[in-house]
Order: C-alpha cells, then sequence, then structure tokens
C-alpha cells in the first residue's frame, strides 16, 4: 500500500489550451519530492487540482491509495492536504490568529492560538499573533502560511515556490523545516526552480514540461546540468564575461542617507558610482539595505541625506515618472505585485511605459494596432509563454512568465541606467539567462547596470564591479574576478572592519 | 427652550432609518459587495409596512413584513451580482429605479397612497421599541461581525475572496447570505420611515436617505458604531428642518433641505481627505470572484 498522494493522468483543460495532458505525480509520505520545470509547464496547475482549487478534466487524485474526488478546499483541508500558494491567499486586513482561524474553523480560538505558538516554536518560528499579516515582511508571511496549513492537520503539504521570495538564509531554514516535517511522515512537495533545493534537499524529483510528465527520477548521482537538459530539454551554461568597454560615470551616490523606522533599515552614508558599460552588483545578505537602496534609485524614497546624481544632473527630488523619462529603466522585486495590473491584457500592460512616454500616439489618440505589435514582438523575444492572444488578461499567465512580461516592458526604449533587483527570482533556468544575457547586452550597449541580488552566484556571474551592503552602508567594493570567500566576509561584517 | 426639547425629542426617530440603512450596507459592503440599491430595499419595505397596515396589520408584524420584502429585494439583487456576476453597480442602480416604478405602481393600484394611519406609537420617553432597539442592532452587528465565525469569513470574503476559496469558504453563499442580511435592515429601515415617522405613503417617500446612507457608510469607515454616530448627526440635521420654518426664521426652505447633502458632501471630503487608515475599506469591494479564473 501506498501512503502519499497520487495524481493519475489527470488533465486540465483552460478553455482549449491544455495546461496538463496525462500527468501521473506520486509523492510519498516521509519523502521530500520535488516538483520541476520551466515556467507555465503546469507545476501550479498540478497542485491546484491535487489541493481541489481545480477540478481536473480527466484522470483521479488518490490518497493512501485509495480514490477520492475532492470537492473543494475544505474537503481537500479534511483530507489532510495543505497548499501554500505561490502568490500567497491571506487577508492582509486580519490579524495573524484570524488567519489562522479561517483556514481551521469550528474551533475555538484560544485553543488555535495556542497551538499555533506551540507548533510555531516547535518549528522555530516567531509570529505576533495580533499583527495584521498584511504588514508583516514576505518571509512571516510565508510562515503564517506555512503555519495555517499545519495546524489543519497536513499530512500532504505542498509548497508552490516557497523559496523564491525568501533569501538564501531563510530558504535553507525552510528545507530544515520541511526535511522535519517529511521525518514525521507528511509527504512534501516542493516546486521549484532552484536546482540546489532539488539536488541537495529532495528524496524525488518529478519533471513537468508542456504540461507532461517528462522524467520522475532521484537526485542521487545527478548534476545541476543534467537537471537542466530534464527541465527545458537543452544545455544552458553561463559563463561570466567581463566588459570590454567602460566609459563615464552615468549614475552616481554621494553620502545618500535615509532615515529608517519601524519595518524599515535606514541607509547611512552611501557612495559609490556605475559607469557607463559595466555591471555594478549589490550583494549583501537580505535586509541590510537592498530595497531601501533600490527605492531610493527608482525614487520611490526620498533621501533624507546626501545626493543621487544621474548624468551629472541632481536628481535627488525627481520622482519615479522623471527619472524613467531621463533614461531609467526598473525591474522591482516584487513584480507579480507591482509590475502588472492582472486584469488588463497581455497587450495594454506591455504597452504601458511606451503609451506614457509617447511612443504610440499622443494623448487624444493610442495607435493600438502599433501597440500590439510591439507586444507580439516582446513576447516573443522574450519567450513569454502561454499567451494565446494580445487581448488575454496578463493574469491568466503563470508566475515567471508574468514575471518574463514585465522584464521585456522595462528594457523597451532607450536605457542610461538598468535596475535590476532579484532579477531571476521565479524564472526557470533558461528565462533566468535569457534575462542575464539582457543584462550584458544593455550593458553592452552602453547603459550603466546596477544588479541588486542576495544570490551570490548570480553577482558573480554578471558583476564588473561588487558592491557589499551591510548594514546600510557599503561595507566593501571589489572589482571582478572577486574571490567569493572574501565577498562572503564583507557581506558579516557589519562594515565595522 | 421648547425649541430645544422638540429638536432634541424628534432626533432619534429620524436617525434610525439612516441607522438601520447604514448598518445593512456594512454587512453587504464587508462581504465586498458594493450596494447602491440601499435606496431600493428602503422603498421596498416601505411599502411593504404601508401596505400591511393599511390592511390591519399591527405595526410590528408590519415591520416585520418590510424586513421580509428588503430581503425579497435583496435576493434579486443577490442573483445579479453574487449569481450572475453582473456589475455591482449597474446591479444596484437598475434595482433602485425598478424598485421606484414598483412601489409607486403598487401603491397606486392598491389606492395605498395619501391615506394616513396611526403607525407605530411611543414606548417610554417619547421614543419607540426600534428607536431602543437600533443601539442592540448595532451591537449585535459588531459582535456578529467581530467575533463570530460567521463574521469571520464574510470579512474574509470581502477582503480576498480568493484567500477565503483557498480556505474552503462558499464565496457566492455568504454573499447571498450578507445581502439579504443587510437588505433586510434596510427594508426594515424603510418600513419604519412610513410605519413610524410619515404615517403615510407618498411615492419615493424614502427621499434619497438610501444614497445618505451609502456616504454614511463611507465616512464611517464601515464601521457599525462609527455609522451609529453618523446617523445621529444627520437625524441632527433632519430633525431641525421642520422645527427652523416652525420657529419662524426665514431661512428658504431649498437650502434647509440642501443641508443633508451638503453634508454627506463634506463628509465625504473630510473621509478623503483624511485617507489613512486604508484597512477600513474591504479590499476586495466591487469585485467579482470566479474560481479558475486568476486575478
Ligand atoms: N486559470 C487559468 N486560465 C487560463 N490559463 C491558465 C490558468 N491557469 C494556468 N493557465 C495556463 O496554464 C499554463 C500552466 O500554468 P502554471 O501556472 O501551472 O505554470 P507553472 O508551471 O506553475 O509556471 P511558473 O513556474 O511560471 O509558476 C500556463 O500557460 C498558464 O498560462
Ligand atoms: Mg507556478
Amino acid at each position: 500500500m501506498t501512503t502519499g498522494l497520487a495524481l493519475r493522468s489527470v488533465t486540465k483543460r483552460f478553455g482549449g489550451f491544455a495546461a496538463l495532458e496525462e500527468v501521473d505525480f506520486v509523492a510519498h509520505g516521509g519523502e521530500v519530492h520535488a516538483l520541476l520545470g520551466e515556467n507555465g509547464a503546469g507545476k501550479s496547475t498540478l497542485m491546484n487540482v491535487a489541493c481541489g482549487i481545480y477540478a481536473p478534466d480527466e484522470g483521479r487524485v488518490e490518497i493512501d491509495g485509495k480514490a477520492v474526488s475532492i470537492a473543494g478546499a475544505r474537503d481537500a483541508a479534511a483530507r489532510g492536504i495543505g497548499m501554500v500558494h505561490q502568490h500567497f491567499k491571506l487577508v492582509p486586513a486580519f490579524s495573524v490568529l484570524d488567519n489562522i482561524l479561517l483556514f481551521n474553523p469550528g474551533r475555538p480560538a484560544a485553543e488555535v492560538g495556542a497551538e499555533a505558538q506551540r507548533l510555531a516554536a516547535r518549528i522555530g518560528f516567531d509570529l505576533p499573533l495580533e499583527a495584521r499579516a498584511g504588514t508583516l515582511p514576505v518571509a512571516e508571511q510565508q510562515r503564517l502560511e506555512i503555519l495555517k496549513v499545519l495546524i489543519g492537520g497536513a499530512r500532504i503539504v505542498i509548497l508552490d515556490e516557497p523559496t523564491a521570495v525568501l533569501s538564501p538564509e531563510e530558504g535553507t531554514a525552510l528545507m530544515g523545516l520541511i526535511r522535519g516535517l517529511a521525518d514525521e511522515g507528511a509527504a512534501v512537495i516542493l516546486v521549484t526552480h532552484k536546482l540546489h533545493e532539488a539536488l541537495h534537499h529532495s528524496d524525488r524529483i518529478t519533471v513537468l514540461r508542456q504540461g507532461r510528465t517528462i522524467a520522475e527520477t532521484t537526485p542521487e548521482g545527478m548534476n545541476p546540468a543534467e537537471l537542466t537538459t530534464l527541465i527545458v530539454g537543452e544545455q544552458i551554461v553561463e559563463e561570466p564575461e567581463l566588459s570590454s568597454h567602460v566609459g563615464e560615470r552615468v549614475i552616481w551616490l554621494n553620502g545618500v542617507e535615509l532615515a529608517g523606522d519601524a519595518g524599515r533599515r535606514g541607509l547611512t552614508g552611501l557612495d559609490f558610482q556605475v559607469r557607463a558599460g559595466e555591471i555594478y552588483g549589490v550583494a549583501g545578505v537580505a535586509g541590510n539595505g537592498q530595497s531601501e537602496l533600490a527605492e531610493v534609485l527608482m525614487g520611490l524614497a526620498r533621501p533624507t541625506g546626501g545626493t543621487v546624481w544621474m548624468d551629472g544632473e541632481n536628481i535627488t527630488e525627481a520622482g519615479p515618472a522623471g527619472r524613467r523619462r531621463a533614461g531609467l529603466a526598473c525591474i522591482p522585486v516584487d513584480r507579480y505585485r507591482h509590475g502588472l495590473a492582472g486584469r488588463l491584457s497581455v497587450a495594454d500592460n506591455y504597452a504601458v511605459n511606451g503609451v506614457l512616454a509617447g511612443r504610440y500616439g499622443g494623448w487624444m489618440w493610442l495607435n493600438r494596432a502599433k501597440a500590439r505589435a510591439r507586444a507580439r514582438e516582446a513576447v516573443e523575444e522574450f519567450d513569454v509563454q502561454g499567451v494565446r492572444g494580445m487581448g488575454q488578461r496578463a493574469a491568466l499567465l503563470s508566475g515567471g512568465n508574468a514575471q518574463k512580461l514585465v522584464i521585456a516592458r522595462e528594457f523597451e526604449g532607450e536605457t542610461r541606467v538598468v535596475l535590476a533587483h532579484s532579477p531571476s527570482r521565479g524564472l526557470d533556468v533558461r528565462a533566468g539567462a535569457a534575462v542575464h544575457a539582457r543584462l550584458r547586452a544593455a550593458r553592452d550597449a552602453g547603459a550603466a547596470v546596477i544588479l541588486i541580488s542576495d544570490d551570490l552566484d548570480e553577482i558573480l556571474l554578471l558583476s564588473d564591479r561588487i558592491g557589499v551592503l551591510s548594514d546600510g552602508r557599503m561595507a566593501a567594493e571589489f572589482t571582478a574576478p572577486a574571490d567569493r570567500a572574501e565577498i562572503g566576509r564583507a557581506m558579516v561584517s557589519h562594515g565595522d572592519d | 427652550m421648547d425649541f430645544l426639547a422638540n429638536w432634541l425629542i424628534n432626533i432619534p426617530g429620524f436617525a434610525v432609518p439612516f441607522a438601520l440603512a447604514a448598518l445593512g450596507l456594512i454587512f453587504s459592503e464587508r462581504a465586498g459587495v458594493l450596494n447602491l440599491g440601499a435606496e431600493g430595499f428602503m422603498l421596498g419595505g416601505a411599502l411593504a409596512g404601508v401596505g400591511l397596515t393599511l390592511n390591519g396589520a399591527p405595526p410590528l408584524v408590519a415591520l416585520g413584513g418590510a424586513m421580509v420584502a428588503g430581503a425579497a429585494l435583496g435576493l434579486v439583487f443577490a442573483v445579479l451580482v453574487a449569481g450572475l456576476r453582473i456589475n455591482h453597480v449597474i446591479s444596484g442602480l437598475a434595482l433602485v429605479f425598478l424598485a421606484q416604478a414598483l412601489t409607486s405602481y403598487i401603491a397606486n393600484e392598491n389606492d395605498w397612497a395619501n391615506q394616513s394611519f396611526a403607525g407605530l406609537q411611543d414606548l417610554v420617553l417619547g421614543q419607540d421599541i426600534v428607536v431602543w432597539a437600533t443601539p442592540l442592532l448595532c451591537l449585535g452587528t459588531v459582535w456578529l461581525l467581530g467575533r463570530t465565525r460567521f463574521g469571520l469569513t464574510l470579512r474574509a470574503v470581502g477582503e480576498n475572496p480568493g484567500a477565503a476559496d483557498a480556505a474552503g469558504i462558499d464565496v457566492t453563499a455568504m454573499r447571498f447570505a450578507a445581502i439579504a442580511i443587510g437588505a433586510a435592515l434596510m427594508g426594515l429601515a424603510g418600513g419604519y420611515l412610513t410605519v413610524a415617522v410619515s404615517k403615510i405613503w407618498v411615492d419615493n417617500v424614502v427621499g434619497g436617505r438610501g444614497w445618505i446612507a451609502i456616504a454614511l457608510v463611507i465616512f464611517a469607515r464601515w464601521h457599525p458604531w462609527r455609522a451609529l454616530a453618523g446617523a445621529l448627526l444627520f437625524g441632527c440635521i433632519e430633525a431641525l428642518i421642520p422645527r427652523v420654518n416652525a420657529a419662524g426664521w426665514a431661512v428658504p426652505q431649498y437650502y434647509l433641505q440642501m443641508t443633508p447633502y451638503l453634508a454627506t458632501l463634506a463628509v465625504m471630503i473630510w473621509s478623503a481627505a483624511r485617507g489613512g487608515d486604508r484597512w477600513a475599506q474591504p479590499a476586495a469591494l466591487g469585485q467579482h470572484h470566479i474560481r479558475e479564473e486568476r486575478d
């Protein structure tokens, strides 16, 4: 007898489009099962079928060897299936405790609260039960999601790209946690794009490609290259490639200060410059001022001291629109929430920058045909998959493909400075490599590129120079090729060397 | 002195319809249903109150009938917005126009118009039972929405229907329930207006109070107690109007009749300018939820 979850030849269509075709998937109790596949392969769709949110068109779901028909999310929960969704299912206005109660109805609040505390302590979480969910940092929101599911007594725990929003340290902690769950007998399904998670933290691996199961294997004896080939069907090798021509400085910060407050770290005396034709990597442990630096650069946060210069002009006081006009392109970290209007069409989402810049006609008249044509080209060029028509709502794209659309848009037009904040987060290997190639192309065309990332590998791969952000200050600067260990030391030095 | 006492004693009667309608709206909007139909539900309740009273029903029965009439109209509205997922604004406006035409038609067919009757009598301190019950209803709403599982689910549906769905909550059923309860309260508000205040039917007897209630809910940031306070404020203004004329002050009556709407505008501008507390408006107000469609 098998314990755990089995999906047998599941097919799911949206309109005429088959997102899943006869997919087989088995996750046993006591194992961590990695589900891999490129953006749009159908991973989230499959997991939504497993947890009763989507009804399969064909095929069946089995739990502990018995075929079941899951009537909905509550039924799934009653059968011990819990899912942490790629885009969290939280009520931001509710307290942490109310969010937990919502998923665990029919039990007294005090009891659930006490159990939440106990469970949180056992797995090493620290969650303020009275805080509003919407005010928590993402990592804590995710802990809340996990807790919500575990209190329900889930034995089949599905995590859809849980580490996409976490720092490497938080990700490692999460891997420890799910190993503990598996050791207690749960079947843990881990959807991820990070190969090392699958290789080092899972017991079995299933790979999906274009809605079909391509392979089921174990991580033993696998290396990243083989796994990549399984996922995208080809080898993808990325090599560092330094800039051949560095020009004048384009953007520079002079003693920039930002006052910190409760939820925010401050920046102190930030000084650095980025020249035309170079990629400047900002490394650092997440939470050391990266988001604040990005906000200052985008014009979303006004520094409390110091100046920001671009092409010899003081842009400290300029807002986002002004900076855009001056040639700043931004790939924000939370692309799904801040970069996309889900209810608008793919074409509209793509064209919005160009419309503001007047590329598609004046203020009275909009050249829709032109916007659509450009959007179509960009979708091809950036390999945004799952676009069935330019009028399709952007929200229907898979998580990774939605990001590709935002990235495509930001690279449109003349750019002097490119700011990329964790640009490959949530992307599959191929899409990640494509974005890297884009950043290099922008650099080679003479733009100054600022890359903020907490993935040190990405920084080392792309950067011509590297600054280490620690405690809101630039703790050290390196010129590539730099020594990984030395950067690592600077990252934890708290700038007091 | 006489003027003041006379004014004060009349305030609660004028405040109650606003308060009840606002409570009803809070139910509906906390579940994410943008409800512009208030005027319509109130008219339905008002007519039911008159019809029953003129046919010999005691006032409390007439008020009960008003709630049923409101809830029945509410179900029509619920089928449109929660069942068929038609735009909330359009459905609400359509419902108001429908109720205006329908109530005038029924009243005139049955010769109910312009017949006065005794209506609801005062209980203590010159106030009737509904006045005394209104704070209790408000308390009940606060408790139900804030302290019970029903309230938690209802608010979750209004804040994030996708999350509610993932928690296994039937979003459509919750919205039906919220609309029906809310519409019953708005029906009661309308019934009170005819059975206890005007004690007569004239076409469009509700006279825009439903719209004011909508503004009041925004002003109250969807909170029952604040809605009650707002209702009192509007009650003060409305109770003042006839008394100013009676006192023989030469204020053109059009200006007086304008005051509730001016106050509404002022209140809305104030609450917009204050902004700040962005948690108050239900985040999914006016949004549909369709499970297999992402948004
Ligand atoms: N509700 C829906 N309506 C229409 N199409 C959908 C819907 N949900 C998913 N799809 C389509 O199905 C395909 C698979 O999407 P899915 O979200 O499962 O991908 P994924 O493997 O999770 O990708 P990612 O890694 O980018 O999150 C995509 O092409 C997507 O556009
Ligand atoms: Mg996905």
